[in-house]
């Protein structure tokens, strides 16, 4: 492009100007350059700062914490520990919650996932009665609250036995009332984002799957399912997140029960009931951002794109 | 008053069960991980196998509802049922079954405390969209132009995988409050005291501002989603127009004003509506960070503490109704926007 609009050589009387004028407009470039980098990395450290100043101090001791700030930690002699860490973790405070997280955000996942790839493949490439009106109320129900579920929900839980309270066959019945519950409510995007990706899918596919005699099973384990990896890749991350850092739900559902409890419940009690012990509180919140860290940053990509496709786009 | 000191306790300490654990919550685990999928798929199978044995004319009008039948079942069960079972429980009295017309909401919509639970939804439904806008547009802007963009929308993005809960303990630690005559160790007020000279603020539970530092956690955590989105529109704006546009002398604000801003228009109402739903719902913040104290409650809390703390089911129904019928606008306009974009493929 640049080299496109070079200008022819100019008579020299205009030099010195053309001359200043470049001059003059590579300083207010390059000023206003150092502007940009100067802003963009003040508005990342105000961004990382809040985070920072709590990894620091879940490496603190306890004394210094309460009497210094995080940023006196950055300064010699360095007193860092994984106290609070082995005190979270040893004396396993958070180890039951951590699995309970596990527990509920991976079926949570997957139940969901499934349900909605075989709907959202009818809902792309199958006709019949009333399909874009259950569509559109779908798309209508993302934006519905979930308060408007719990009271009916609870009834109907309560009614059947599916509360903290009752186990069955061993397993506490608290973990089934979540999951169906988090199966209900990420089922509208979970549809609206596979169907999205599956009717863009190419025609022709289908078309010459057909006349190879492949049925819709066939053409949906074979061809849709494989085709359609990195779409459900972005569902899974969402939705395991989604999950992992509910509290809502896990509150209404199982409440505080420590048997069922995810981490998020825990942490919200242990906010309310520490009071000397704050430095295990740091350690705690990062024990519980570990695993969506890790998801989130090997997984990037994925959970991006799935943003993407699952904002309604204009 | 100090910020965290309203209770002072021991750490709970939870017994691992590991029989229970090891013996039961394990095994069913991997069942579920395997047998759902496979019960799902023999379901699918199992069923088109009995579609094939129909007449080939009625096939591909009952084919369909096999596969959507779940997703339907489950919508159905845990979303639509219980929608209207809230609905039609917000008309009657708190034993549920006396009808009181709209009792509930005359009783609370003119309830004193009401008042300032709607302010503060409002608060969090004009600040929250708009300043998340402001900054994703920001820092989408900025940062293409810097070499380091990726590390930088990493880094903003962040908050995004992390729970509220998370979110509110960063920030608890953010707003910490100590007497002006001991150092601070938040890390607002230490920049307040030290150097700006200024007194520390109890910015938790000042009804000057508390909301406002309740709403700018969300702010933060909201940010790189708006940007994240934004940023993908910006990219998607052909590089020849702003091109044409600096050749032809426009600056930078201008181009940005002229061109950029309402090409990406459409994408930033799709993210305020996203945000308007998310404030709406905002939750976890103010649960962990007030429990709803010093008048920063928001109706979906007041719903909880209604539901679970008092236990009255008639308010419960009518909070969770005027939270519904917010977000109607913001429905209506999610259809027409699919419906326009449908109509366009």
């Amino acid at each position: 492009m640049s080299v496109a609009t070079a200008a022819p050589p100019a008579a020299p009387p205009i030099r010195p100007q053309a001359a200043r004028t470049r001059w003059s407009q590579r300083l207010s470039g390059q000023i206003s350059n150092a502007g940009l980098q100067v802003a963009v990395l003040a508005l990342t450290l105000a961004w990382i700062v809040p985070t920072l100043g709590l990894l620091i101090n879940s490496f603190r001791s306890g004394g210094a914490f309460n009497t210094s700030g995080w940023w006196t930690a950055l300064a010699p002699p360095f007193n860092f520990t994984l106290e609070s860490y082995r005190h979270v973790l040893g004396a396993s405070d958070l180890a039951p919650s951590f699995f309970n997280s596990f527990m509920i955000a991976i079926p949570a996942t997957i139940i969901p996932t499934t349900v909605a790839a075989f709907a959202a493949y009818a809902f792309s490439w199958m006709k019949f009665w009333g399909r874009d009106w259950i569509f559109l109320a779908l798309v209508g129900l993302l934006a519905v609250p979930l308060q408007l579920t719990f009271i009916p929900l609870l009834t109907l839980a309560v009614h059947f036995g599916l509360t903290s309270g009752n186990t069955i066959l061993g397993l506490n019945a608290g973990f089934l009332a979540v999951w169906i519950a988090h199966t209900g409510y990420g089922l509208p995007f979970a549809i609206y984002l596979l169907a999205n990706f599956f009717r863009v899918l190419p025609q022709d596919l289908f078309e010459s799957a057909e006349i190879d005699g492949a049925g819709p099973v066939t053409v949906f384990f074979r061809l849709v399912l494989p085709l359609s990896v990195p779409a459900i890749a972005s569902l899974v991350i969402f939705q395991f997140l989604w999950v992992w850092n509910d509290l809502l739900v896990a509150l209404i559902y199982v409440g505080g029960t420590p048997e069922v409890a995810p981490l998020t419940v825990t942490l919200t009690n242990l906010v309310g009931s520490l009071g000397q012990h704050i430095e295990y509180l740091t350690a705690a919140a990062f024990v519980s951002m570990i695993v969506p860290l890790i998801v989130f940053f090997a997984l990037q990509r994925y959970f991006v794109r799935g943003i993407l496709a699952g904002s309604v786009k204009g | 008053m100090d910020g965290m000191t309203l209770v002072t306790a021991r750490l709970p300490l939870l017994q691992v069960d590991w029989e229970t654990l090891l013996s039961v919550n394990l095994p069913t685990l991997l069942f579920v991980i395997i047998g759902v999928p496979l019960v799902l798929v023999a379901y699918i199978v199992g069923f088109d196998v009995l579609v094939r044995r129909l007449p080939k004319r009625s096939q591909p009008s009952v084919r369909p509802w096999v596969w959507v039948a779940p997703a339907i079942a489950f919508v159905g069960l845990i979303l639509v049922y219980p929608m209207i079972g809230t609905i039609v429980r917000s008309f009657f009295d708190r034993h549920g079954d006396t009808f009181v017309g709209l009792g509930n909401f005359v009783r609370l919509l003119t309830d004193h405390g009401i008042l300032i639970v709607l302010r503060n939804n409002l608060l969090w439904l004009l600040l929250y969209p708009g300043l998340v806008i402001l900054f994703g547009l920001l820092l989408a802007v900025l940062s293409d132009r810097v070499r380091y963009e990726k590390p930088v929308k990493s880094l903003i993005f962040m908050p995004m995988a992390i729970s509220f809960v998370a979110m509110a303990i960063i920030w608890q630690f953010m707003y910490y409050y100590r007497p002006p005559d001991v150092p601070q160790t938040g890390t607002l007020n230490a920049i307040l005291v030290n150097i700006l000279h200024g007194q520390p603020q109890t910015w938790v539970q000042d009804t000057r501002f508390n909301n406002f530092a309740l709403i700018l956690i969300g702010i933060w955590g909201g940010t790189g989603f708006a940007m994240v989105i934004l940023s993908a529109a910006l990219k998607g704006i052909p590089g020849e127009l702003l091109e044409a546009a600096r050749v032809d002398g426009a600056n930078e604000m201008t181009v940005f004003r002229r061109i950029i801003l309402p090409l990406m228009m459409p994408t930033i109402v799709v993210v305020g509506t996203t945000m308007v739903i998310f404030a709406l719902k905002a939750f976890d913040v103010v649960y962990v960070m007030t429990a709803g104290n010093y008048n920063t409650d928001i109706l979906a809390r007041r719903m909880y503490a209604e539901l679970y703390n008092a236990g009255n089911y008639a308010n419960a129904s009518a909070l969770a109704v005027i939270l519904l019928l917010a977000v109607v606008p913001v429905l209506i306009f999610n259809l027409r926007q699919f419906r326009a974009v449908e109509a366009r493929r």
